[in-house]
């Protein structure tokens, strides 16, 4: 039967593109470390969220590895209701704050997002961000805290599974103590990303957030040298280790311990947590250098590139062996160095780092590569041109190749199974080890990853220590 | 907050510290290191564990004023607090079964050959020390030596204490003597250590060098006291700080030590400013009552 009707509800306009940040200009931002996207206002936030189709099957939830229902949220938020979007956020994921600045968006969330099969996907990310600000500014109210278990965790590690896991315990009536070896908590999110991606301010908050819900935090404590982890059990019910991925990957290639070759991790930790930025005021110095190499081209990279920019180089270059398009970086992070001015050296790798009489850096030896065929990633392999050597000139570099799984705890812990690449093997589904009451979880058992994978397996482990310390049946869930 | 217990000045030029922190003093061992830090401004500041009481739940620490971070540690005074302090790091020297060892300690580092000659004794060898300084007034710590090892030779630049020359000149008369010599253990300044382990080379003594890198965390997270050893990158702080001394590259170790020679100079000139200006206000507060 044909509908004879004409009348059609105008469609509303579908609007193609995300709404833009505002953000710092390149120019001015180069010269500090504030944060460079100012975020939505309340307007600009209700209306990106008039982008969302509110589809039923929301796919976009899927793909994010804590499943925080980004579609109720983002109806929240066009009805104004931003407070109750923050809550409903926070029931899944208790650092929207951090994760809208840092998640890789592009291959989650927002990968998903059913607007981003014809146009730009809506950015969840920036909303999730927007709806964590108001909360904070506006001021959240403490959850009621049921009965005390009388149960007692220790965490081990302040980063992004420690925190996560202490604060879902916290909320279940057990008392938390998270042991931290550095003089602030907050793992990667303090030493390693730098103010002008993650203002440190934030991360201060969530932890007095978790210090008003009861968890204690002692710092300046290493499991392993000050109590090993079976004294801990001694002490406490369960034990969760968050230790995180903090062993710095170097070349095997000459030059490597030259003055001002630093590690990645060295050089932000000075910047971020140490504060070198305003030294002297601050006491410990960083190298300010005019001609910058860095060597990778992840998200540390990308960190180490912008910052020397900040610290004043005339050149900040990062040398990364594959193409543009396989920077393991964010998106948004590339997009921003390239604003910045960071200069991109592709299918180029260091093979010897030359010093001076004094024995400081003063050039890179660099070899060009070609593109080849496919490996068995699926990604072209890089091809050595011969007889392209090169010297890129530089007084400092920066190597930016990855971590590895902090050796402490499993050096100093017998019978907890590791892994050959040194992780500590977990089961995926309830984060146990291989050790009674101990578990684990964040970039110590799956090495370098994201924020919030780490945030999610705190999540899978508090669920499952509340279960075994109140002797709640678990179905018997085989590892996969 | 880490409460100082008491403070003394050692020498002109050193000061000790006694410091609560019942949780490293459990633990810590002959060797072993903490890392503290006087205020939200200040420098992460290695320091080895000079003494320790277990029961009493205190830590002491000796060390050398030589640029603006340890000048400033210096003015804290018996009652205050340090902001953090963090240990026991480091791996503690290995004592067992030395045989007959010599200890030998250059200027700061006589505050760190102290304890280890104790656990030397203590774990039964025959132990003799030698401690070096540029003139008597720098000399500390002889008389608990004296106490708890075997022998103590005493060396000043100048000659006002002991022998006139370097420790390195001591250690080559104990050789030649034919005295027996098992390990020999040293810390101090670089060029010292280098040319100890220069002096024991040919004669194939087992010699084991403490070095004192420059350092961050302490936890091997930053790579900051790389250094290599038998043509391996290590890091001080947690395969140390004790290492093979005739496996050192001496020459990067010493450069990487003085990477931030301006940026100690401009500090310390910021810091002498400050004391100054201070002098200065003091002075004019008081003729203001
Ligand atoms: C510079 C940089 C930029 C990054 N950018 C992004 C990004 O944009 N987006 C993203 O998703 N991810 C990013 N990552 C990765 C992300 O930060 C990590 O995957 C995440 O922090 C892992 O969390 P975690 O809790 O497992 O460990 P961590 O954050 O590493 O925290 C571990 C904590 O445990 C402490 N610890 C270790 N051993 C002990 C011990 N024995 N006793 C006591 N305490 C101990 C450490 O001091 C540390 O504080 C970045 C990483 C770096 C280094
Ligand atoms: C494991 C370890 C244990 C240590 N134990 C002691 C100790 O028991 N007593 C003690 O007095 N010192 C000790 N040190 C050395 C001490 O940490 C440094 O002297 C101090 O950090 C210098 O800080 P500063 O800012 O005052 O001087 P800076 O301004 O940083 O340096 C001033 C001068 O001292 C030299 N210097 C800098 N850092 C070091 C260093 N790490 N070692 C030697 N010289 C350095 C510089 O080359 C420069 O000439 C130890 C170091 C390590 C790594
Ligand atoms: S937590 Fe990350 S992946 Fe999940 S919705 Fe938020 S931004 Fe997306
Ligand atoms: S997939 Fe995209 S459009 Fe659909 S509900 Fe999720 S965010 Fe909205
Ligand atoms: S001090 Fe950072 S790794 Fe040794």
């Amino acid at each position: 039967m044909i509908k004879l009707t004409t009348e059609r509800k105008p469609r509303p306009r579908i609007i193609r593109t995300k709404l833009p940040m505002p953000t710092q200009n390149p120019e001015d931002r180069i010269d500090n470390f504030s944060e460079v996207p100012y975020g939505y206002n309340e307007a600009e936030a209700m209306l990106e969220a008039q982008r969302c189709l509110q589809c039923k099957n929301q796919p976009c939830v899927s793909g994010c590895p804590v499943e925080v229902p980004i579609r109720d949220f983002i109806a929240l938020i066009r009805e104004g209701k931003f407070m109750e979007a923050a809550s409903i956020i926070k029931a899944k994921n208790s650092l929207p704050a951090v994760t809208g600045r840092v998640c890789p968006q592009e291959l989650q969330c927002e990968a998903k997002c059913v607007m981003g099969r014809r146009y730009q996907p809506v950015a969840i990310g920036n909303l999730e961000r927007f709806a964590a600000d108001y909360a904070r500014e506006e001021g959240e109210k403490i959850p009621e805290l049921p009965k005390s278990t009388g149960k007692k965790i220790a965490v081990v590690g302040a980063g992004p599974a420690g925190l996560t896991c202490a604060g879902d315990l916290a909320l279940l009536g057990h008392k938390v103590t998270i042991f931290e070896a550095l003089h602030k908590p907050g793992g990667v999110l303090v030493y390693g990303i730098p103010e002008f991606r993650l203002p440190k301010d934030m991360v201060k908050y969530e932890i007095d957030y978790l210090i008003q819900l009861g968890v204690e935090v002692k710092l300046n404590f290493l499991v392993g040298k000050n109590k090993t982890v079976d004294e801990l059990l001694d002490e406490y019910d369960a034990v969760f280790v968050g230790s995180g991925a903090g062993a710095p990957r170097l070349l095997n290639i000459p030059g490597i311990n030259l003055v001002n070759v630093y590690s990645a991790n060295e050089y932000l930790t000075r910047v971020n947590l140490l504060k070198g930025y305003l030294f002297p005021e601050y006491k410990t110095p960083v190298k300010r250098g005019k001609n910058v190499v860095v060597i990778g081209a992840g998200n540390v990279a990308m960190d180490s590139a912008r910052t020397a920019k900040r610290l004043g180089a005339d050149h900040s270059i990062i040398v990364y062996r594959r193409s543009r398009k396989e920077c393991p970086a964010r998106v948004e992070e590339v997009h921003h160095a390239e604003e910045e001015e960071i200069e991109f050296r592709f299918l180029t790798n260091p093979v010897r780092i030359i010093g001076d009489e004094l024995g400081a850096v003063r050039a890179v030896e660099c070899l060009q590569f070609e593109l080849g065929e496919p490996d068995e990633t699926g990604r072209a392999k890089p091809i050595p041109i011969p007889g392209s050597e090169h010297l890129i000139e530089c007084d400092v570099v920066v190597i930016s190749v990855g971590n590895d799984p902090n050796p402490i705890i499993p050096r100093t812990t017998p019978d907890l199974e590791i892994s050959k690449w040194g992780t500590i093997v977990t089961d995926r589904i309830t984060g146990k080890t291989s050790k009674e009451r101990v578990y684990a979880g964040g970039d110590i058992a799956t090495g370098a990853a994201t924020v919030i994978a780490a945030m999610g397996a705190g999540k899978v482990a508090a669920k499952s220590i509340h279960k075994q310390i109140m002797g709640i049946e678990e179905t018997e869930i085989e590892s996969i | 907050m880490y409460a100082l217990i008491d403070r003394k000045d050692v020498t002109p030029e050193s000061v000790w510290f006694k410091i609560k922190a019942p949780e490293i003093a459990k633990t810590c061992k002959a060797g072993q290191f903490v890392i503290l830090r006087s205020n939200e401004k200040g420098e992460r500041i290695p320091l080895t564990i000079a003494d320790w009481d277990h029961k009493e739940g205190w830590i002491s620490v000796i060390f050398q004023k030589v640029g603006a971070s340890t000048y400033e540690l210096a003015e804290y005074q018996k009652g205050e607090s340090l902001q953090d302090c963090v240990g026991p790091l480091g791996i503690p020297t290995h004592t067992e079964n030395a045989g007959n060892t010599i200890v030998i300690g250059g200027g700061l580092g006589i505050a760190i050959a102290t304890p280890v000659a104790r656990a030397y004794k203590q774990a039964g060898n025959h132990t003799e020390v030698i401690i070096g300084a540029r003139k008597a007034e720098l000399v500390f710590n002889e008389e608990e030596i004296k106490d708890f090892t075997d022998e103590l030779y005493i060396c000043t630049d100048d000659g006002s204490a002991g022998r006139k020359g370097f420790v390195t000149e001591q250690l080559q008369e104990m050789i030649d003597s034919g005295k027996q010599i098992d390990t020999v253990f040293c810390v101090g300044p670089p060029i010292m250590m280098k040319f100890v382990a220069k002096v024991t080379e040919p004669y194939n003594i087992k010699t084991i060098a403490s070095l004192n890198t420059i350092m961050l965390d302490g936890t091997g997270m930053c790579g900051a006291c790389r250094l290599t050893v038998g043509g391996e990158t290590k890091f001080a702080c947690v395969d140390g700080p004790d290492f093979d001394a005739h496996q050192i590259e001496w020459e990067e170790t010493m450069a990487r030590l003085a990477a931030y020679k301006d940026e100690e100079r401009e500090a310390m000139t910021l810091y002498k400013k400050e004391k100054e200006c201070q002098a200065e206000k003091m002075k004019g507060d008081k003729t203001d009552n």
